[in-house]
């Protein structure tokens, strides 16, 4: 596949595995967390681990949508499905969440209405083809997928589709990235950046993440020769004394990121307060909910849903796992209670979730030279 | 550094666990039936393993190969049985009645066996085309023809509207054993080839397609045919040296590797690079985030052959007709038993599990 191939050349790869060994201090024992589940998901399903010495390790970030989504918050987008009536769309991943008695996935076959979308818009196509059913969007997803939700809204408002609404669970990118460095048991070196958040907010609000707390960070892309390439640029970063952001990505993000993008959101969308994260708690204006121009649209207002507050289950060490603190296999439940077909941690749930990777990709990819 | 050994040890430990528990029959606990239970992975095994194989247990069964072995008075027969639910009824490279008239016969042809003739159950929904049905009966009727069986017997039963997408079709074979076959689930022996009959994923990414889901359209035709003179071309050249056949339908090319390595207690590598997947379907699996690993395949087989054979069985395989694609992708190994490693093309490795739940996309 031309412009993907060339990314993933294996040569190239070995080649920038012995740069990062150059770069390395023997002795020194480096952590680098990337932010995105995105950039989890591609280094197991590349194997990119292997090509990294032992001493470098990479701790899964906090950055899968899916997997922030705590119980509570699930339980209600199934009693929305419930509602007579309702047809429910969301994106595949969330389908297998576990809220506090199962899974959207369980609620379909127990007579609900769901259907997987790939795209807001196909939500909003739903609704036009179904108008005698109100079609309800469980909108999740950092900046990368709120803006596609804010144009969506935007076009159901110019072309009257009443039988339209979403139930918002957007969340931002910085909030849970501060609550994490503030996080007294976190040991990181420096930072792989977010890739496609980057493409929406830029680079320049990751600035607070050298500034404040002295780490590096350099902004990546998802194929196995970005990542290699961003930890080149963080070692390099670390071997000069230097301490910024970088943009590794820059083919697809502008530092400044894409105004029209942020402009639709702001139109469309109003932090909430609070909002709570699974394993993290409740990060302030962490969240967004629909500005009170589009609360007609608001799934929320619509209908009652419960927003009811489920604790995360005791044996679960998802927040643990979201800091970096503890590796996936180090919790209570991993691989024996809490397994990907049942998941008892979001993390578990998504591919891009840190204990599913690591319990599909991870386990054998740990034969790597020792420095 | 003892530190960093201790948890090296309890990290160890801790895996070794899973993989025993990975090791054991699957246990069936869900409440309702959902459909990741018709996907052909994880709940799919657990399906059968926890209520169907315990219920009925024979020996015969609990092989679990593609097809069973029936002896009377000295003839070796193979009984198999199959339903057809596929939506649309008519896709691109094929249609729900071929697919029930090849995908009986590819269980019998896997298992060694020559097919030789099937039943056919019709249920139809009330108000179907009478011409859709001529259509999928005269589909069935060629695609018989051109495979050699005979249909023998037949039923049909109508169900109020709402109550079966169009129709679903259900066969049941038989095949005569190939005495030149000694094909067996757990023969595999460490060394062995594993050899594909050709490209992957086709069937699976053009019924997504041709659903409609997404706004994707790509020329992707279903691979749906007859495997016997593939398997009788092999059988032929390498005989006892074929050492084991799957065709990989449902949960694709992984859900095969991942059967096997566990009835055979082997561990397989597979070179992700060697895997032939056409660009058009390598294409249509990047954007919606699928391995074509998993994805159902109507015509294409793993086959497993002892080493000395692998380069006859690969030039003989690549002479038939729809296999010219042939390649060898990995071989079986001693450990881990039951797993399946992949060699990325990358130059990294990983696990290739069990399909877990139906293939969901990812978002981001």
């Amino acid at each position: 596949m031309k412009y993907v191939d060339e990314y993933r050349d294996a040569d190239l790869g070995r080649a920038l595995s012995g740069e990062i060994l150059s770069l390395v201090e023997p002795g020194r024992h480096y952590k680098f967390m990337e932010v995105c589940g995105g950039h989890t998901h591609s280094i197991y399903k590349y194997g990119v681990d292997d090509l990294l010495p032992a001493n470098v390790e990479l701790v899964h970030g906090p950055g899968c949508p899916v997997c922030v989504i705590p119980m509570g918050r699930v339980d209600d987008g199934i009693a929305l499905a419930h509602e007579e009536g309702v047809i429910f769309t969301c994106f595949g991943d969330m389908m297998r969440v576990p809220g506090s008695e199962g899974s959207l996935l369980e609620a379909n076959a127990a007579g609900a209405d769901i259907r997987m979308v790939y795209s807001p818009l196909d939500a909003l196509r739903i609704a036009k083809q179904n108008p005698d059913r109100e079609v309800v969007f469980f909108a999740i997803g950092f900046e990368t997928t709120a803006p596609s939700t804010a144009l969506t809204l935007k076009r159901a408002r110019a072309e009257g589709v009443p039988n339209f609404s979403v139930m918002c669970s957007h969340v931002t990118i910085v909030p849970p990235l501060r609550a994490l460095l503030e996080s007294p048991d976190l040991r990181l070196d420096g930072f792989v950046g977010p890739g496609h958040v980057s493409t929406v907010v830029g680079a320049r609000p990751f600035e607070f993440i050298p500034a404040d707390y002295g780490k590096p960070i350099v902004v990546a892309g998802f194929e196995p020769l970005d990542i290699l390439h961003a930890i080149t640029m963080i070692l390099r970063q670390l071997n000069e004394g230097r301490c910024e952001v970088e943009n590794q990505y820059s083919r697809v993000v502008p530092y400044e990121g894409n105004q029209r993008a942020l402009e639709v959101m702001a139109e469309v969308f109003e932090l909430r307060p609070h909002f709570e994260w699974r394993g993290l708690g409740f990060i302030s204006h962490s969240g967004l909910k629909l500005s009170e121009a589009y609360a007609d649209l608001d799934a929320e207002k619509r209908f009652s849903v419960p927003g009811v507050r489920v604790a995360d289950p005791k044996a679960c060490q998802c927040g643990e796992v979201l800091k970096g603190v503890i590796k996936p296999w180090e919790c209570k439940v991993f691989g024996t209670a809490c397994t990907p077909e049942r998941p008892i941690g979001t993390c578990m749930v998504s591919s891009e979730g840190a204990c599913a990777a690591y319990y599909n990709y991870g386990r054998f990819a740990r034969e790597r030279e020792v420095v | 550094m003892a530190d960093q050994a201790a948890v090296s040890d309890r990290e160890q430990k801790i895996l070794g666990i899973i993989e025993t528990a990975r090791g054991k029959r699957a246990k069936f606990r869900d409440t309702k039936i959902n459909m990741s239970h018709g996907a052909g992975g994880k709940a799919t095994q657990s399906l059968i393993e926890g209520v169907l194989v315990p219920a009925f247990g024979g020996e015969t069964l609990t092989e679990m190969g593609d097809a069973g072995a029936v002896m009377i008075e000295g003839v070796e027969l193979a009984m198999t049985t199959d339903s057809y639910v596929v939506k649309p009824l008519t896709f691109p490279g094929g249609s729900i009645g071929e697919l029930a008239v090849n995908g009986t016969c590819n269980d019998l042809a896997v298992s060694g066996a020559r097919p030789v003739a099937l039943t056919l159950s019709l249920v139809l929904e009330e108000g179907l085309d009478s011409d859709t049905l001529r259509h999928e009966v005269e589909a069935i009727a060629r695609t018989a023809r051109e495979a050699g069986v005979e249909i023998v017997a037949g039923d049909t039963k109508v169900v109020e509207r709402g109550h079966c997408d169009g129709m679903y079709i259900c066969t049941t074979g038989v095949g005569h054993r190939d005495p030149r076959a000694r094909l067996s689930p757990s023969a595999l022996k460490p060394g062995d080839k594993i050899l594909l009959s050709g490209s992957i994923g086709e069937h699976g990414t053009a019924i997504m397609l041709a659903r409609n889901l997404f706004d994707l359209d790509a020329s992707i035709e279903s691979d749906t045919r007859c495997l016997w003179p593939a398997v009788d071309a092999l059988l032929e050249a390498v005989g006892p040296d074929l050492r084991c056949l799957r065709d990989a339908t449902r949960g694709g090319v992984a859900s095969v590797l991942n059967e096997l390595a566990r009835a055979s207690s082997v561990a397989m590598l597979v070179r992700e690079g060697a895997v032939p997947v056409e660009p058009a379907v390598a294409g249509a699996s990047e954007i919606l985030g699928i391995d074509p690993m998993y994805v159902a395949n109507e015509g294409k087989f793993v086959a497993f052959v002892a080493p000395e054979a692998a380069d006859e069985a690969l030039e003989t395989l690549r002479k038939v007709d729809g296999c010219e694609d042939a390649a060898e992708i990995g071989e079986v190994r001693t450990e881990p038993p039951g797993m399946v490693l992949v060699e990325t093309s990358f130059g990294g490795r990983r696990v290739m599990d069990q399909l877990v739940g139906d293939p969901l996309p990812r978002i981001c």
